[in-house]
């Protein structure tokens, strides 16, 4: 057994550990806890996968960005979640329905793929040159699958729309409240004072490398936000309004950027997303310029969470 | 000199381990919170160090081994910053 399958075994062996520790965890926050080092685990796992692009995401949204939200889920619901539990035959009802949903997925991928599995990497590394990039993935998500990519932003936006609706009527466009009421630690603000630099300076090199390595526009976005999280919880700045329409148009503009040179396609390539021929690069970074900001908006917001207290006037 | 280059890597990210693991076996089984983050923060500071140390002469170019220095130095500090916010929680409760 070579040290590298070694390896392997022990890190599937470790994901399988921490996921039963994840289900099996009686409180809500180490749940939520084992769910984030399982996140973590799992990007490891795409990285011996030779994903580092899917690693990156896995980190930086599976693990970080979600684990966030549901850290702020169980801090929410802390004290309310001691009920009753379900009943034994509705438990093993949704054990046997999830052991079957996971065997049929095992199986198509195991037994019914034929063998070597079909895919379509030769004809996408063929085209690469056209698109002037180097990295296949963003050739994927900006050229190939391009509308796939624009929607997946709307969706974003559309999960925010959902949260912020969330807010009672009379807070309606009011400030989402981040973090506990008592001023923040002195050490947390040392944090949120030298950290953002450095980590807006890795957002931007994320969001730039990405035509041509593993990053792009998701990975950075998630860094960006995760700086803003950080000055707002040690409230170096203030959480703007739902209502404040640059935070609005911030959301919005990557998502209408993108659209915009996709209705311009039409005009200038003869088809919606097209590129015209040599600007592919240049507009494929211009839009993921905008989606980096739109998506660290959008992710900040969503952990922010609905707005509780009405707008100062 | 390659031998040498090789001896000094194994040398260190093995000893780097053993503080990993000298770090875990610490926050299994030191009794309270102050006493586990003691144990952990060796293996961050340490363990990363000499980790990070020992893979510095295998790297190709000057911009890779600086990457790796900033990625230890990036743990340092927010470990460190982390490790107080944790102790001063733990305190209060």
């Amino acid at each position: 057994m070579t040290s590298a399958l070694a390896f392997d075994l022990a890190l599937a062996a470790l994901v399988l550990a921490i996921a039963t520790l994840t289900i099996a965890a009686r409180e809500a926050m180490s749940a939520v806890i084992s769910f984030i080092a399982y996140g973590l685990l799992l990007s490891l796992a795409w990285v011996r996968l030779r994903a580092p692009d899917v690693a990156l995401t896995e980190a930086a949204i599976g693990a970080g960005v979600t684990g966030l939200l549901l850290l702020g889920a169980a801090a929410t619901i802390g004290d309310r979640q001691a009920g009753a539990a379900p009943p034994l035959a509705l438990m093993l009802a949704a054990g046997l329905a999830c052991t079957l949903v996971a065997s049929g997925l095992a199986a198509t991928t195991l037994v019914l793929l034929p063998e070597p599995a079909p895919t379509l990497a030769p004809p996408a590394m063929a085209s690469l040159a056209t698109t002037g990039l180097g990295n296949p993935v963003t050739a994927v998500l900006f050229v190939y699958r391009a509308l796939d990519t624009l929607l997946e932003k709307v969706v974003l936006v559309l999960a925010l729309l959902g949260v912020w609706s969330l807010a009672p009527d009379r807070v309606w466009g009011g400030v989402a409240r981040l973090g506990p009421d008592a001023p923040p630690r002195a050490m947390l603000v040392f944090l949120a004072q030298l950290l953002p630099p450095v980590g807006m300076l890795i957002a931007i090199y994320m969001f730039w490398t990405g035509a041509d390595h593993p990053g792009g526009a998701f990975q950075g976005g998630a860094i960006l936000a995760a700086m803003w999280l950080i000055v707002l919880t040690a409230r170096l700045a203030d959480m703007p309004a739902t209502s404040h329409p640059g935070l609005r148009l911030l959301v919005l503009a990557g998502p209408m950027l993108f659209a915009a040179i996709g209705f311009a396609g039409w005009a200038l390539a003869d088809a919606f997303l097209a590129y015209p021929e040599g600007y592919a690069k240049p507009l494929i970074i211009l839009a993921e310029a905008g989606l980096t900001l739109s998506i660290a908006a959008t992710l900040a917001c969503l952990v922010a969470g609905p707005a509780t207290r009405t707008p100062p006037p | 000199m390659s031998t040498a280059i090789a001896l000094v890597t194994v040398v260190a990210v093995s000893a780097g381990a053993i503080f990993f693991l000298a770090g875990t076996i610490g926050l299994i089984r030191f009794p309270d919170a102050p006493c586990r983050l003691h144990a952990l923060t060796k293996a961050d500071n340490l363990g990363l160090g000499l980790i990070v140390l020992g893979l510095l002469p295998q790297v190709g170019t000057l911009a890779e081994a600086l990457k790796l220095v900033c990625i230890w130095l990036l743990v340092l500090f927010s470990g460190a910053i982390v490790t107080q916010l944790i102790a001063a929680t733990s305190r209060h409760k």
